[in-house]
């Protein structure tokens, strides 16, 4: 135990050097974010907000090796990301998407299993530690319940607690969410977080997510990455409001923040 | 694990059934057999008359191989391009693989009198077999490099459709300045037949088959991952140029090959996997796979069978069978499940 933590105060779970990304359309090359220097450690709960096109999910992309970045380099727990092989980078990164055509027809059980297919030979058994970490995905999204049930009679919350299990069980030291919270009512969009922020307490996972529920997670982030205007900080979330950060990320003739509250409010 | 008990139990029960209908297609034909006689063919002891004999071994069992090979083989490519394209209404038949094979043969067969190339038997049926691949192989391309830029399931129907007129229209220009006999030929060819395979072609099939069949076991795991779509793939560890790169090699191998034998054939490609999963509870392709294989040769002789229905000298054409059978099938999915998933 000593000695990991002696290893996690080295080399951090992910790190990036002067990265920039966006999009190559032709000889062209759209830059979106650059000079993203950033660090997340074991155990940290970081939640990345930015207006829509900021690149919140071209950022995500790019360090979860998805996309190439433009420049600048990746670490993944020490190691360039782009150098790691696609089947050691699924044993140490996994992630959680929006908007994917899923296969409907997969029950929970089948769906979280998936999460163990980086561990399995090209059968895809699944053996003892296979099964244990399956369970304790479930029981961690408190979805024994409904674990044979197909995914197409779940609600939207239910599945992304199960799209969530599914990466709990690839039992990575990352997790990377793509808006996790996005068409959930209130109830569900709170327990989604508090999930994240109890996984990352209990199991030492490092969770970076992406939302737009900026109010919301300010109170539970350990850090927060705020993308605006092409740059990148990242900060506990207090320090960003004391910096005033959160009223420049919004057009002020609509939207204020009160730093006092950490609320947004209307003008006019 | 009572669903593994279950699915086994239904395996099994499949299993059986393919043995009956394996048995009762070689027994049904316009010359009746008792069934003792038909045993004793297959296990090559004497039989009572030689003309039996040579209808059983020489006629029907080829004909039954080429069933069991058909039918298992394009269930097997429905499934893998059901799984590929994220759609259910995916299949050989409908993305115009079929098609594709289709104008492969037309210009082997229709386009082979310009160039005034007479081909024998042997070397024609591996022309058969590599210009039907070729052409399945090639419109699969072109529909997955669509695919990547249109991310809409009815676009890729619509080039299905697109590409099925488009080989109507290259066949009519072919069949305009075409001789008669190798019009008649094409023709025949495309209603589909199953009876008329010698063994040497059998040989060649099987050849075919169980390469398609060995690369579609290998992207198994890969398939289970496609589930989840491309980029989950990804994010599992597994190649996903690669992957998709077999399972279409695959795909062609076995809907060209299969098609160039026995013409183009709807409908089996398209129903069987909709018919395993709901027969199978499961998702996973170590199941569904063997499964669809199995259903798909069920299926395939049954219609075979019926095909011979009027038991009279002549047969129906199989290709009319299937749709016959597989229509109203795909329509009773439809309005029982309200949608189909993939």
């Amino acid at each position: 135990m000593v000695e990991k933590q002696h290893k996690t105060a080295e080399n951090p779970v992910l790190m990036t050097e002067n990265l920039a990304v966006g999009y190559s359309l032709k000889a062209e090359k759209k830059t979106i974010v650059s000079e993203v220097n950033i660090e997340f450690h074991k155990g940290e709960l970081i939640g990345m907000v930015g207006i829509n096109g900021s690149g919140k999910s071209t950022l995500l992309r790019s360090l979860s090796g998805l996309q190439e970045p433009l420049i600048g380099t990746v670490f993944l727990e020490g190691e360039k990301l782009n150098q790691i092989s696609a089947e050691r980078r699924a044993q140490q990164l996994s992630v959680v998407l929006t908007g994917q055509q899923i296969s409907k027809n997969l029950s929970v059980v089948e769906l979280v299993a998936l999460g163990r297919q980086p561990y399995t030979n090209w059968l895809g058994n699944l053996n003892k530690t296979d099964i244990k970490s399956i369970n304790n995905a479930l029981a961690a999204t408190e979805l024994q319940g409904l674990k044979h049930q197909k995914c197409h009679t779940l609600s939207d919350g239910q599945l992304q607690r199960a799209l969530i299990a599914r990466a709990l069980a690839q039992d990575t030291s990352l997790i990377i969410l793509d808006e996790p919270t996005t068409h959930l009512d209130l109830h569900h969009k709170a327990s989604v977080l508090i999930l994240l922020r109890e996984i990352s307490k209990n199991t030492g996972t490092t969770i970076l997510f992406s939302t737009h529920d900026i109010e919301l997670i300010i109170p539970i982030c350990d850090k927060m990455l705020v993308l605006h205007e092409g740059k990148c900080t990242m900060d506990a979330p207090q320090k960003l409001v004391e910096n005033g950060i959160f009223s420049r990320l919004f057009p002020d003739k609509i939207i204020g923040f009160d730093p006092e509250t950490s609320r947004f409010y209307l003008k006019k | 694990m009572s669903h593994s008990t279950k699915n086994s139990w239904v395996f099994l029960t499949l299993g059986l059934l393919l043995v009956i209908a394996f048995l009762a297609n070689l027994w049904l034909g316009s010359v009746h057999i008792p069934m003792s006689e038909i045993l004793y063919g297959l296990t090559g002891q004497e039989v009572a008359k030689e003309s039996w004999q040579y209808i059983i071994i020489d006629y029907r069992l080829p004909k039954a191989l080429a069933a069991l090979m058909t039918g298992s083989g394009l269930a097997a490519a429905g499934l893998m391009m059901q799984t590929l394209f994220k759609n259910p209404l995916a299949g050989p038949f409908v993305l115009g693989i079929s098609s594709g094979a289709s104008l492969g043969v037309a210009i082997f067969i229709l386009g082979g009198g310009f160039l005034g190339i007479s081909v024998s038997y042997f070397s024609g049926s591996w022309g058969m077999i590599l210009s039907a691949s070729l052409g399945s192989f090639l419109v699969l391309a072109v529909v997955i490099s669509v695919a990547a830029r249109v991310r809409d399931s009815m676009a890729l129907l619509i080039i299905g459709l697109m590409f099925g007129s488009l080989t109507s229209a290259v066949v009519s220009i072919l069949a305009y300045f075409s001789p008669a006999s190798e019009l008649q030929r094409y023709i025949f060819w495309s209603f589909g037949s199953l009876g008329d395979i010698s063994w040497s072609g059998i040989g060649i099939l099987s050849i075919c088959y169980g390469a398609g069949i060995l690369l579609s076991f290998s992207v198994l795991k890969n398939l289970n991952s496609l589930l989840l779509g491309d980029l989950y793939a990804q994010t599992l560890g597994i190649s996903l140029k690669k992957s998709r790169l077999i399972i279409i090699i695959a795909t062609s191998i076995l809907a060209g090959s299969l098609t160039a034998f026995t013409g183009p054939i709807a409908f089996v490609g398209l129903a069987v996997p909709h018919l395993i999963r709901q027969v199978f509870n499961a998702s996973n392709h170590w199941v569904l796979m063997p499964a669809s294989l199995m259903g798909g040769a069920l299926l395939m002789l049954i219609c075979d069978s019926i095909a011979q229905a009027p038991f009279n000298s002549f047969t129906l054409p199989i290709n009319a069978i299937t749709s016959l059978v597989g229509a109203p099938v795909v329509i009773w999915l439809l309005v029982r499940k309200k949608k189909l998933i993939f």
